[in-house]
């Protein structure tokens, strides 16, 4: 690989011309001309010396990242991890000196390949990110030009790099095929709106790996895709950096993510660097409280709701900017002292290559928790008597301009009274659709059966009785977008009360201060709107709204999804504690397979609008189980290790508009039958054991001994 | 994308038809015998009857609007009340007229207005973008007879470099054509430039700001290129519409520059039916200006769906 | 989940209404609403501190350039052009807001209707509104005025009635984009009728919009009311108004009399740039 050599050369031409650059400079000359010489090479690629970022708001600088300094070697991984106010994305503006205008590296340096981008006049600049770095983001689709071709777009990075227009165009469609898209040329003439979700994170991988850069920095690169195409994406990425040789920066919230691809793991937290050093041993033995706390809070292999409950960390996520006099997690730390108060601690080396910013560091081990790890709920779900829900048949099906996308097909479901169902799928599976439907948001198509306690429910909400309004209610994703930003909280939650419950006056005001209360919300939020709110705040008065009209079922889509790691358990435990208080049902609805598992006591999987299997949570997620569910779970990365091997998924997601005949998983299904029978015929959902069913041809006991010896290859 | 275009022609069919009914049955609405307008208040009324009898205003209104209606579609617009003439080819001489005026302004604003916006939003929050953004606003912002009546002041009576007098003559040649087109072109273009370029600055500041912005950038492309190659082609998309719907305005721009330079334009022929109640043009002459503007976000929305490829290849995937 | 300072990118649902402490700070402002007050001071109280009568006519001193004892010189009537164009704001500081109030009133109305109830009603109620903002506004108005008759009344309504579909379809804009937000399917869960979302959840969320249409609108409407006074469909021509004086001693410019409209034409241009530069930083500071 041409990489390092290369941008050597560039580095001491800078050197050459900006006369501030610092000694290191030479030292890089030497390490390099060492490296040239083929012994080790000791300088890393990318190095932060005590950085800070500011950002100028409303006249006022905000310090964004205070004292951040960490090294990625030659080829090494390295994992940046952070909830929001971390500063994980300023790190890699500041990297490639894309920060915004108000925006400016304020302390500290940084050196890439010996060379500081801070300092690059305009041309040098051009290079190092033309050749050096290269930035992969969130969002493929946005990061791709809506009106150029894809072609070239991959080819203007060879163009940069001086090649002519024909050979960069072959070289487009070499990369593309290695970033494993099938047919390269086809791809190429396509504009980007027509790729999916992953077709498109590839291609900018590919153009970011095109010119060979000896860093590659990744910004949340799968948090905007399914599990499946996420893992494939990630094996994709890992698999290229063997090959390359490139270094690594891996910025992500998602630990379990970190832990898969990285050698090495620095934690952020209000812009400071608190804990650094090697992902394992920093995962399985972090040394400082807010590791450890984060930890706590994501459900692993074996803890359910009231056994081994999820520990939560108090208090709020700090404020970007907000300056400090200590340590920067004294408010929300169960161990802060005084002599943390007073000073910001030293990193101090915790084992080899290891560092933590923490006074007790050594007493971290031990640290005390925020919530007890057992706790009696009293619910227990009715599995004897009639179910709560009844759906049969049910179909959803939507028109637009001409093509009609069946979102649901004939859908038989059954909910017990007082159980937790976990609706468990990808983009495309109808998990969102059947909830709308459910609460008569929008009709489903005819011949449908939905029963409520013994009784039909109508299609759609306007046509619904109060009681029937009041029996089901709705924790949305989103509480920006739940909750109108123009009313007062306790308008919000008075709504409800009046509307549902048909309470007013004295009546009124003790319902809900008794709600307020059950959702540890305080009087004095009462006063504020919701953009006064943090996001696990305005998601408790969500929560707050939902069982305001005492419903005995509530649908919660995705109700942590759009909340940082922290503060989803302390949610999450909320709604366990909540249903055991007011004996409600939930349909709770997740990608996120480990907070399925951790809440719910049933759960089905759909895929494409059918259910694929349906059952009791343990026996689904531990087998027999569907093939596709097979899929699911070994394509998730987990902080617990790779559950044995993973299972590759050929292709795509289908489109709904056209899906797959037969059993519409035959596309990818590994363990498709060689009789042909897949293609042809849709499985029936058939009882595998009791209380268990699966949709698939494998009868059941073949299945067990399948997924026992292990994965078609 | 045939089929989405024959859906938005039938939609202007309709809206144009609607159009018709409307200013056919408020033409209604004005008092006023139009055999008395013509004939004066002292012809006898026997005679008014007569006239009207020939006009055919005694017969019921249903008849004269389906009349009326087909004739326009075959080009008849009836009959002026106060030339006696037929009002089509005065009308489409009028029209000639505007249409230059039209044109001269638009090549005026649309370079003006685009190269504005596009360099106020590479310069945002600085020297020059302020300075557009006040000059767009202020200029868009007074009447166009003030503009027009200050230029005049300033060119034709103080200075007397350009006449105060649009029309040049019938057969005058092209270049004195222009020269007399000079200051009636000034206060359109003060009044539209604004806007388009207000239109152009928030497209290309948004385009700036964009993701495949970043991703060029980040390419290691010179900022000519991310300008020129990625962020234009996709700010410029929301002006092109924008300026077809400006072409309204710009035509009642008209009635008033036109009445200011004495120009024998579409907008002075409106305006002086209105005023004689000359129902006949009157009409002929909204119904053409509705015609113009539907056609014009027609063309527009063509373009739109050629340029932008989301909506030429439809979305897949 | 970004932890980046920059400024949001504007984008309807983070619209709020404006700090009107941000909003007064900003010079833009503070220029267009000293010029506005000015302007009010003259139409309330002008007549009292105008050096001479706007209605006294002078023959002997007719057409007279500016001078030390008539500082815009006077018109063909021999009036002093000063005085007549203090007074002469009341016509247009009268009708213009009206209409605007009027129009944003029933503009908003509708387009909350139009945007949340969809369907067939906006098909249908869409074609009336496009088919009659195919028209331009000046000319539908001039004929309704032709139809009518001037007075101020006809003028309120006229242009008020103009107005309605322009203001209709920007609110139908941002209540489209309300529509996407949960807490209106959360609130017809609950069993709100129709009515009551428009009114008690969407309106307060679109207000920020109504309010920029508004103060945008006002400049529009000032302008239409002078262009229909120059055009000869002024409210009445006897008062002093800026409008109408231009289009009465417009016909002697040729002969050098310049003042007689000059100064009036300055007027209207210092009203309506103001109002401009008030819109302008309300809705900046709206927009973030």
């Amino acid at each position: 690989m041409t990489g390092p050599a290369l941008a050597d050369g560039e580095g001491q031409a800078v050197a050459a011309s900006s006369d501030a650059q610092p000694p290191a400079a030479a030292g890089g000359e030497t390490t390099t001309a060492a490296a040239a010489s083929g012994e080790t090479i000791t300088q890393p690629t990318l190095s932060v010396d005590s950085l800070d970022v500011s950002y100028r708001v409303r006249g006022r600088d905000r310090l964004a990242l205070r004292n951040v300094s960490f090294q990625v070697g030659r080829t090494e991984s390295y994992g940046l991890v952070g909830e929001s106010g971390s500063g994980k994305s300023t790190v890699a503006l500041a990297l490639t000196r894309y920060l915004p205008r108000n925006g400016r590296v304020s302390g500290g340096s940084i050196s890439i390949n010996g060379a500081d981008p801070m300092r690059m006049s305009g041309a040098a600049l051009r290079d190092l990110r033309a050749r050096t770095v290269s930035m992969v983001y969130q969002e493929p689709g946005k990061a791709l030009n809506p009106s150029i071709r894809v072609g070239r777009q991959v080819a203007e990075v060879y163009e940069v790099a001086g090649r002519p227009r024909a050979e960069a165009l072959e070289r487009s469609a070499e990369m593309l095929r290695r970033v494993q898209i099938a047919d390269p040329r086809r791809v190429m003439e396509r504009y980007p709106h027509q790729l999916s979700g992953g077709m498109a994170q590839r291609v900018v991988i590919a153009m970011a790996i095109a010119a060979e850069p000896s860093l590659l920095i990744l910004d949340e690169p799968t948090t905007a895709l399914d599990a499946t195409v996420e893992a494939e994406v990630l094996d994709l990425i890992a698999g290229l950096r063997a090959e390359l040789n490139t270094s690594v920066l891996f910025i992500s919230h998602n630990l379990a993510v970190i832990a898969k691809m990285c050698d090495r793991v620095g934690v952020l937290y209000a812009g400071e660097l608190v804990e650094e050093g090697p992902a394992s041993e920093i995962f399985s033995q972090p040394r400082h409280p807010y590791t450890v706390g984060l930890l706590r809070c994501i459900p692993r292999r074996g803890q359910r709701k009231d056994h081994g409950r999820l520990d939560s960390i108090p208090g709020f996520l700090p404020q970007p900017g907000h300056a400090m006099s200590g340590c920067v997690f004294v408010p929300r730390c169960p161990i802060a002292a005084e002599a943390c108060r007073k000073a910001p601690p030293p990193a101090f080396p915790t084992g080899q290559d290891r560092t933590s910013r923490c006074y007790r560091h050594e007493e971290t081990a031990e640290l005390p928790r925020n919530t007890p790890a057992d706790v009696e709920l009293h619910t227990a779900p009715d599995l004897a008597g009639e179910p709560v829900i009844t759906i049969a048949n049910l179909s959803k099906t939507f028109v637009s301009g001409g093509e009609s996308v069946q979102a649901l097909r004939a859908v038989d479901l059954q909910v017990r009274r007082g159980e937790t169902l976990g609706l468990v799928g990808e983009s495309g599976s109808g998990k969102t659709t059947l909830a709308r439907v459910l609460l008569g948001l929008t009709p489903p198509d005819a011949n449908a059966s939905v029963v409520l306690d013994g009784r039909p429910l109508e299609p759609t909400a306007a046509q619904r009785g109060r009681e029937q309004l009041q029996a089901m209610q709705i924790v949305f994703q989103n509480p920006d977008s739940a909750l109108n930003r123009r009313h007062t909280v306790r308008r919000l939650i008075s709504r409800p009360l009046a509307k549902l419950a048909g309470l007013s006056g004295a009546a009124l005001a003790e319902r809900l201060t008794d709600l307020v209360r059950s959702v540890r919300l305080e009087e004095r939020h009462l006063i504020l709107r919701p953009r006064q709110l943090s996001g696990g705040l305005k998601q408790r008065v969500a929560i707050a709204r939902a069982f305001g009209g005492g419903p005995a079922i509530v649908v919660c889509d995705e109700p942590t999804s759009a909340l940082d790691v922290s503060v989803q358990a302390a949610i999450l435990n909320l709604l366990a504690d909540l249903q055991a208080k007011e004996q409600v049902t939930y349909l709770f609805i997740s990608h996120d397979l480990g907070l399925v598992r951790y809440l719910s006591d049933r759960i089905a999987v759909l895929y494409l609008g059918r259910v694929m299997e349906v059952g009791p949570a343990e026996r689904v997620f531990s087998g027999p189980h569907h093939p596709y569910t097979e899929a699911l779970l070994s394509a998730v990365p987990s902080l617990d290790g790779a559950p044995g091997t993973r299972i590759r998924l050929s292709g795509e997601i289908p489109s709904a508009a056209s899906p797959p005949s037969g059993c519409v998983f035959h596309t990818r299904c590994p363990r498709r039958l060689s009789s042909g029978i897949c293609e042809t015929t849709e499985p029936p959902l058939a009882e595998a054991e009791p209380g268990h069913l699966i949709s698939c041809h494998i009868p059941i006991d073949q299945l067990t001994n399948l997924q026992d010896i292990g994965p078609v290859s | 994308m045939a089929l989405y275009l024959l859906r938005r022609l039938g939609l202007a069919v309709i809206t144009l038809w609607i159009l018709s009914v409307i200013i056919f049955f408020a033409g209604q609405v004005l008092p006023g015998d139009p055999g008395r307008a013509i004939l004066g208040p002292f012809a006898s009324q026997s005679a008014v009857s007569a006239l009207d009898h020939q006009l055919g205003v005694d017969r019921p209104l249903l008849t004269q609007y389906w009349s009326w209606i087909s004739g326009a579609v075959h080009g008849d617009l009836g009959i002026s009340y106060q030339y006696r003439a037929p009002v089509a080819p005065m009308l489409f001489s009028a029209l000639d007229n505007s249409a230059k005026l039209a044109l001269f302004a638009l090549i005026l604003i649309i370079p003006l207005g685009i190269g504005g916006g596009v360099l106020a939003a590479l310069d945002a929050g600085g020297p020059v973008d302020r300075l557009v953004s006040l000059t767009g606003l202020s200029l868009a912002t007074v009447p166009e007879f003030v503009s027009g009546i200050v230029v005049i002041v300033i060119f034709a009576d103080a200075l007397k470099v350009l006449p105060s007098q649009a029309y040049a003559g019938s057969g005058a040649p092209f270049g004195t054509q222009l020269r007399y087109l000079i200051l009636p072109v000034i206060p359109l273009v003060f009044e539209f430039f604004g806007y388009i370029a207000r239109m152009a600055r928030a497209g290309t500041i948004e385009a700036l700001e964009s993701d495949y912005a970043r991703t060029a950038t980040l390419k290691g492309l010179r900022r000519g290129t991310v300008i020129f190659r990625h962020v234009l082609r996709n700010s410029l998309l929301p002006t092109i519409t924008v300026i077809a719907t400006q072409i309204g305005y710009l035509i009642g721009g008209l009635v008033v520059v036109e009445y200011l330079f004495n120009y024998p334009g579409v907008g002075r022929l409106i305006f002086n039916a209105a005023t004689e109640k000359d129902f006949p043009m009157l009409e002929a002459g909204v119904l053409t200006i509705g015609v113009i503007y539907m056609v014009a976000t027609l063309l527009a929305d063509v373009l739109n769906t050629q340029l932008n490829p989301r909506l030429r290849t439809g979305i897949t995937g | 989940m970004t932890d980046i300072l920059v400024a949001p990118v504007t984008d309807a649902t983070a619209r709020e209404l404006p700090s009107w402490r941000l909003v007064a700070r900003r010079p833009g402002f503070i220029i267009g609403a000293l010029i506005l007050l000015f302007w009010i001071v003259c139409a309330l109280f002008g007549s009292s501190f105008a050096p001479h009568s706007a209605y006294a006519q002078q023959l002997l001193a007719t057409n007279q350039p500016p001078s030390s004892a008539h500082w815009f010189g006077t018109d063909q009537l021999g009036r002093d052009v000063f005085s007549r164009v203090l007074v002469g704001s009341r016509s247009i500081l009268l009708v213009a807001p009206l209409a605007t109030l009027l129009g944003t009133v029933l503009g908003t109305a509708l387009g909350l209707a139009l945007g949340y109830l969809g369907g067939a009603f906006d098909a249908i109620v869409g074609r009336l509104v496009e088919a009659v903002l195919a028209v331009p506004a000046v000319i539908v108005a001039f004929l309704f005025i032709v139809a009518v008759g001037p007075s101020a009344q006809t003028e309120i309504l006229v242009i008020g009635f103009i107005f309605t579909p322009l203001i209709a379809r920007t609110v139908r804009s941002a209540v489209q984009v309300e529509s996407q937000l949960d807490y209106l399917a959360g609130a017809r869960l609950l069993g709100e009728g129709r009515i009551r979302i428009m009114v008690t959840e969407i309106l307060p969320n679109v207000l920020p919009t109504v309010l920029v249409e508004f103060t945008v609108r006002l400049g529009y409407a000032i302008f239409t009311v002078a262009t229909l006074a120059f055009l000869g469909f002024g409210v009445d021509p006897a008062t002093p108004g800026w409008g109408s004086d231009i289009n009465a001693n417009y016909g002697v410019i040729g002969a050098g009399y310049w003042w007689e409209t000059l100064f009036p034409a300055l007027a209207i241009a210092s009203l309506v740039i103001a109002i401009n530069l008030v819109a302008d930083s309300i809705e900046r500071v709206v927009a973030g």
